[in-house]
């Protein structure tokens, strides 16, 4: 076990369990606006402030952890769903018509910016939650496939491949049974890290009001509701960002350790 | 070498026509005519009929689709349905605030990055180089949007070094519209940055363990004189690549840096538009932000293929 994977599994764990309990227990009621009690700052009864309507900030965090989470989550489904089977069968035709149509298939959703997909989504279906994991989840696709694929390709050309295709096995079972089980540990990091943009990205998209909508608390919208007020209660931009920043930074460290766990000869040199 | 352009050149082709028939149908599926949203609901059917043809909006698919990627062609980005301007002079307006403001960002980043980069490989396992991994792991953690309001409270409202806000328009002088752009810039740039700060430094560190890196010691360079001759060069390969990758994202991350800043961009007009249902400007928009990351990417290559003659084979 290194540092990094104890650290960020750590960070993620905390963000992990405030979402869990927030199904069951939260300190306020999300919900519940309590004007009198508006813009309190840090401390008090309300550990981490209230907002403009008076409502409990870390009541709120909780609950967007699960927006968070849960969209970014799917997203990474999504994207490892669909880009895996892609990538290993774009393996397994190496340079075949289906190879070239996936991977041109690939730079084509490389060149939407997610965002842009995002705003193509949006402008046709409304925003909300689901469009916003859609949003993710396509940009997703090509990451997968792609990793699956340049690792699969150097796999086929080992022995143990060779000796699978002798015994007679076919090239969807070859995949499956000897291709993946060998990329699970590349797939798994990357995975660490598509969801950790994914909770990036749907900050980005409720913050300009393309992600969850009301009343589904989510950190992008809390942190737009608070610009306008950010002069007289930067709590109210600090505590989502720094909610935002924390899981992030964590997921990136456990993706960065699990990265060195798994595979121990990319321990030196390492980006 | 003219080879390979041509044929980069054709799958450049491909990939518009792709994409722009991918936007097309995209918008097309879109529930809701833009006609009758923007007559309202009592429109009369006869009213809606007529603003349908003036639209172009009765033609078939296929007539203005072509009618739609010809214009594109000749710059007509058709009439913006709601403001009835041409929509390719709402887009050249705002195209002024985005695209300085991604190329400044864009400068900003390499700036921060080469130094940072070099310094962290140079100092490798170091408590400079730990403080810089460190940095960028943070820097990568932030979200830019959020950055953008913090560097507001500081900078525009407690310290009033600039304006929270809005945009002077170049005509006021570049000095102007740049301190405009600054904050903005800062913010969309520290995220490119920190991930540019660490492909320097990891694209360095491989050179570093290259065989002719031992030779210039060997001849009698120092550490820093061989770093410089011979390393850099080499590490920059792997570095163009990044940049280029990152206009996209910093022209995609524009539109919500512009919506902190009240800029206005292509991501306000984009939102504008939305709401509006002005798929017209939309649809030109995106396929305009799409062209420029094809493009971007094309140049990226071709610059590589001069660089490098090995990749012209290859692929």
């Amino acid at each position: 076990m290194n540092r990094n994977l104890i650290l960020g599994g750590a960070l993620t764990a905390v963000f992990v369990l405030a979402a869990v309990v927030s199904f069951v227990w939260t300190p306020f009621d999300h919900t519940a606006m309590d004007i009198p009690n508006k813009l309190q700052g840090l401390g008090g009864t309300h550990l981490l402030g209230t907002d403009h309507f008076g409502r409990d900030i870390l009541s709120m965090i909780m609950v967007g952890a699960r927006t968070s989470i849960a969209v970014a989550l799917v997203a990474v489904g999504i994207g490892m769903g669909l880009g895996i089977p892609l990538g290993l069968w774009a393996a397994a035709r190496r340079g075949s018509l289906v190879d070239e149509i996936i991977m041109r298939g690939n730079d084509l959703v490389f060149a939407f910016p997610s965002l842009v997909i995002a705003i193509l989504i949006t402008a046709i279906f409304g925003a909300s939650a689901i469009n916003a994991i859609i949003a993710i989840g396509i940009f997703n696709i090509p990451v997968f496939a792609r990793i699956t694929r340049g690792a699969a390709l150097s796999l086929w050309e080992r022995e143990f491949i060779l000796a699978a295709r002798v015994a007679g096995k076919s090239a969807a079972r070859i995949s499956v049974e000897h291709i993946l089980p060998n990329v699970t540990n590349l797939l798994i990091v990357q995975g660490t890290i598509q969801f950790s943009l994914g909770i990036l990205a749907e900050a980005g998209l409720s913050y300009v009001g393309l992600g969850a909508q009301p009343p589904t608390p989510s950190w992008g919208r809390m942190l737009a509701d608070a610009q306008t007020l950010v002069s007289i209660a930067p709590h109210m931009a600090l505590m989502p960002g720094f909610a935002i920043i924390l899981t992030v930074l964590g997921l990136n460290l456990m993706g960065d350790g699990l990265r060195d766990h798994l595979d121990p000869r990319l321990r030196v040199a390492r980006a | 070498m003219i080879r390979y352009t041509l044929k980069r050149l054709l799958s450049l082709c491909i990939s518009l026509a792709v994409a722009s028939l991918v936007i097309f149908t995209v918008i097309e599926v879109a529930p809701g005519d833009p006609a009758s949203f923007m007559l309202g609901i009592n429109s009369q059917p006869e009213t809606l009929a007529a603003l349908r043809t003036e639209l172009g909006l009765d033609a078939s698919k296929v007539e203005r689709y072509l009618s739609w990627v010809g214009g594109l062609l000749t710059g007509d980005f058709g009439t913006s349905y709601t403001y009835r301007t041409p929509v390719a002079d709402m887009i050249s307006a705002r195209m002024w605030v985005s695209l300085p403001l991604a190329l400044y960002a864009l400068v900003l980043s390499t700036l921060i990055a080469f130094p940072a980069g070099i310094y962290a490989a140079s100092r490798r396992g170091g408590p400079g180089d730990v403080g810089v991994m460190g940095a960028t792991q943070l820097g990568v953690a932030v979200p830019n949007f959020w950055f953008a309001m913090m560097l507001v409270l500081i900078f525009a409202i407690n310290l009033r070094w600039f304006a929270a806000g809005g945009f002077v328009g170049w005509d006021k002088g570049l000095w102007a519209g740049l301190h405009a752009l600054t904050l903005p810039a800062i913010a969309l740039a520290l995220p490119q940055a920190a991930i540019l700060a660490r492909v320097m430094r990891s694209s360095l560190l491989d050179v570093l363990g290259e065989d002719y890196m031992r030779t210039a010691r060997a001849k009698g360079l120092t550490a820093r004189q061989a770093l410089w001759r011979h390393g850099l060069r080499n590490a920059l390969i792997p570095v163009l690549t990044i940049i280029g990758l990152q206009f996209s994202f910093l022209l995609a991350g524009s539109i919500i840096i512009e919506q902190v800043f009240y800029l206005p961009g292509l991501g306000r007009l984009v939102f504008q538009s939305i709401s509006a249902r002005d798929l017209i400007v939309v649809e030109s928009v995106v396929m305009l932000l799409v062209f420029s990351v094809i493009l971007v990417n094309f140049l990226v290559d071709l610059a590589y293929a001069a660089v490098d003659p090995r990749l012209r084979t290859r692929s």
